[in-house]
């Protein structure tokens, strides 16, 4: 074939301008992205900045996917050939990071490196991680038994306008035109309706507390890292529990209840009197919420460091809530050390659940184990659970 | 686009034989950018697809973007060749670009190593590969593209690993230990046996099965396509498939400054003679001309990379006036660019080029070592000894078929990088479907063994 002479006749396209291969190959190495984004989700999202302005996406950054060939280990000096106006000792750049700083394996960040914005929605990767989880000790309580809702459930050749799922309409469409003596267009027998469908779903009414410690001692860090924690906490549980009810308190040496986004942006000084906030909690259960009636959780967030002169008053209180309560989670916020409970609230904690009492702690250092944290209160025991008769 | 230069390229063409070039004819297309740069991510105008792809592409993409290159055209060797130039070349580029693509076309059917290469490929590899798309596309309607992907990443992590001194087509390795030779039935001999009448000598009555493999072997394509225990005949495929198109490459990479330079040469000398192009075409032509062979951006003072262009441009120059056309054409026959850049890149050539070693230490700092030539040659070579790749070979297979790979940091001069070694491994795990152990030493120079779970 002699392309040298004919050009390509009008209207007649190569296959190269209909299909691009690159693209292909790209979209193929996103979906990869997404993939192995989507196993180390716990990790990335826990540091990401979500609680802001009621967000509904996370921007996670992402590197590239490597494809590994082998390679030789990167030398502390490297040897090059260079071409231009230089001397032997002439220093053509001088030190720009620390010495041995450049070594760095697969998951070190190269100069032009390029990274990618992915925007994961909050209830997707709620999705995904929750597939699991859920309150612990979950009790049938007298109360309304069902609650009832209209859910989407498959498609009708008929129905309201409103309810034309374009998508699926098209699709009919496409199918149908496979044949090639159909009608073009779009014919009655093409749309696709959703159907709703009513649905029973057995209620359980839960109550959670959400307590933090926002004195004085809690760093900055430890607040968010509290607060990322509670965060994806309420959109796991919000998620799976319809009638879930929700309060946020927190304290310092008195004690607040907060609304949902205040809770998120609260911030504060001063000493540390865990008691005040264990009373409120029980102060709001006696006032709104009838312990035989619904199942109560209280998770408390705190650096541990309760002023010296409540340990007797905050036992007392932490052992009144925990006698109506079906569970009570303590997270012990530290920065970098990992003290590992061994502080005046952490105790308290301790002895509740040697007392018999349904009670847990966890340690949380790091954004990278918010994740962690979570399913430390929310698999564990409901493992347990299956395992009760 | 204009389609002047096509009525060049017949008179280019006739000017490039009258001055001595032997080339197999060349189809030309001009072809939209997009496409010249998918050619140039995948290496070929129809590849099989795989993710890595997507990266590059994505990579090119914002090179493009940023302006820092841009793709003349990418030329095919074959009979005929393929040549496909991009469509937004102007005319001076086209007729620069089809003198260029003419050098390639005679360096390439005249190269030993190119030649070798295309009698194990055939002259055909763009048909040829873009029969493995087809053949990959339909195990991927069979088998899914999961497990084909699995597949890919481990044929083509490996893709560099193939030894070019054996024929594509391979058999295998012989079954048997070769036969001990038939002793000679002399007086020593009858003697001998007169000692010990009790146990008559017999040799060979039980042949010795050869081990597998029978010496180190570094065709890892081939070695595992061959005696994986367990993998399926379409998987062996397309470990076959990725080998060819290796054999296909390694030509153009391990003469790339050769090549370059010859086609730079060409397009050069030809330009000068071709009295038929007009005068403007003539100028803006010798402008794109410098731009392909300078050496050093134009911002900067001193390029911390080699332009293969320039290099082996400048080597030509060199060898042609002094040795003249006749002994150029033999060395572009005989060698390879180890020989090219160690016979012929003088301390004069390098002085007057500038060219000088450096070392870049961890910590950022740059720094120029002293004048010292075999060093210097060592610096721009080192780069493409082996394909590129590090020294890795099959050395035993288990008796429970655990595949020992092993490193040779001897003459790599280093142990390998071992988080991407071992991500390797896993690919190849998949594959193999037993244990895969790989040992090399580590940063203390001490032996290291990796190995998959």
């Amino acid at each position: 074939m002699d392309e040298r002479g004919g050009s390509t006749p009008l209207g007649l396209t190569k296959w190269y301008e209909l299909f691009s291969r690159g693209a292909r190959d790209w979209l193929r190495h996103d979906e990869k992205v997404r993939d192995s984004v989507r196993e180390h989700l716990p990790q990335i999202v826990a540091g990401a900045d979500v609680i802001n302005d009621g967000a509904k996406t996370v921007r996670v950054p992402v590197r590239m996917l490597e494809h590994y060939h082998f390679r030789l280990r990167r030398p502390d000096d490297q040897q090059g050939a260079g071409q231009g106006k230089a001397k032997p000792g002439d220093v053509l750049q001088g030190p720009t990071r620390q010495r041995g700083a450049g070594e760095k394996g697969p998951g070190g960040q190269e100069s032009g490196e390029v990274q990618l914005l992915l925007e994961l929605k909050i209830d997707d990767i709620v999705d995904w991680l929750w597939e699991e989880m859920q309150l612990p000790n979950l009790k049938a309580r007298v109360g309304p038994s069902e609650d009832t809702d209209w859910v989407r459930e498959g498609w009708d050749r008929r129905g309201a306008r409103s309810r034309l799922d374009r998508r699926r309409s098209f699709k009919q469409l496409v199918k149908r035109r496979g044949n090639p003596h159909a009608t073009p267009s779009f014919t009655d027998e093409d749309l696709r309706f959703r159907q709703l469908a009513r649905r029973r779903q057995p209620a359980v009414h839960a109550v959670v507390f959400f307590m933090l410690d926002v004195s004085g001692s809690m760093s900055d860090r430890d607040r968010k890292l509290a607060k990322s924690f509670f965060f994806w906490v309420v959109q796991g549980l919000r998620r799976e529990y319809r009638s879930m009810e929700t309060v946020f308190v927190a304290h310092t040496t008195e004690a607040w209840e907060f609304t949902e986004p205040e809770f998120f942006q609260v911030s504060g000084t001063g000493g540390t009197v865990a008691s005040t906030g264990f009373l409120k909690v029980r102060e709001i259960i006696s006032e709104r919420y009838n312990p035989n009636r619904c199942n109560l959780y209280l998770f408390y967030a705190s650096d541990g460091d309760n002023s010296v002169g409540d340990g007797h008053a905050a036992r007392e209180a932490l052992r009144s809530v925990a006698e109506d309560a079906c569970y009570t989670g303590y997270v012990e916020v530290s920065s970098g050390l990992s003290r590992q409970l061994a502080t005046e609230t952490g105790r308290l904690y301790a002895e509740l659940a040697a007392a018999g009492y349904p009670a847990g702690s966890y340690a949380l250092n790091d954004y990278d184990d918010v994740w962690g944290a979570v399913r430390h209160f929310f698999t564990a025991e409901s493992k347990a659970l299956e395992n009760s008769p | 686009m204009s389609e002047d230069w096509k009525a060049y390229v017949r008179r280019i063409e006739d000017l490039a034989a009258r001055s001595g070039l032997q080339f197999h004819p060349v189809d030309f297309e001009a072809v939209p950018d997009s496409f010249m740069m998918e050619i140039a991510v995948y290496g070929l105008p129809v590849r099989m697809p795989h993710w890595s792809f997507g990266v590059r592409y994505i990579y090119q993409l914002i090179q493009r973007h940023m302006g820092n290159s841009r793709l003349f055209e990418v030329v095919f060797p074959g009979n005929p060749g393929h040549a496909y130039l991009a469509e937004s070349n102007g005319l001076a580029e086209n007729i620069l670009v089809t003198a260029h693509v003419l050098g390639h076309a005679d360096f390439s059917r005249n190269n030993l190593l190119f030649r070798r290469c295309q009698e194990q490929v055939s002259e055909h590899i763009v048909e040829h590969a873009a029969n493995h798309a087809r053949q990959i596309q339909q195990a991927i309607d069979t088998y899914g593209r999961h497990r084909v992907e699995l597949v890919l990443d481990a044929a083509l992590a490996l893709e560099q690993h193939i030894d070019v001194d054996q024929p594509l087509r391979r058999p295998k390795y012989p079954e048997y230990l070769p036969e001990p030779k038939p002793l000679v039935d002399d007086e020593f001999r009858k003697r001998f046996a007169a000692l010990e009448p009790s146990a008559p000598f017999t040799a060979g009555e039980v042949r010795k099965r050869a081990p597998v493999p029978p010496h180190p072997e570094r065709d890892l394509l081939w070695f595992i396509a061959t005696y994986a225990p367990e993998m399926e005949s379409w998987e062996r495929d397309i470990f076959l498939a990725v080998r060819e198109e290796s054999f296909y490459f390694y030509p153009v990479f391990a003469t790339q400054i050769m090549n370059e330079g010859w086609a730079s040469y060409w397009h050069a000398r030809l330009l000068r003679e071709a009295d038929f192009i007009p005068q403007q075409a003539y100028l803006d032509a010798i402008k794109c001309h410098s731009d392909v062979v300078r050496p050093i951006a134009a911002d900067q003072q001193i390029a911390l990379t080699i332009n293969p262009y320039h290099l082996g441009f400048s080597l030509w120059e060199k060898i042609i006036e002094a040795e003249g056309l006749e002994a150029a054409r033999k060395i572009m026959e005989l060698d390879d660019d180890f020989g090219f850049v160690r016979n012929h890149l003088t301390r004069e050539l390098a002085d007057e080029l500038g060219l000088f070693r450096y070392s870049a230490r961890s910590d950022g700092q740059i720094k120029v070592l002293e004048h010292d030539l075999p060093a210097l040659q060592e610096s721009l070579l080192h780069q493409k000894y082996n394909f590129g790749a590090p020294s890795v070979a099959a050395k035993h297979i288990r008796v429970d078929g655990t595949l020992e790979l092993v490193h040779d940091h001897v003459t790599d001069g280093r142990g390998l990088d071992p988080e991407r070694s071992r991500k390797v491994l896993e690919y190849v795990h998949r594959v193999w479907r037993r244990p895969v152990v790989l040992t090399t030493v580590d940063g203390q120079g001490s032996g290291l063994e990796l190995r998959t779970p």
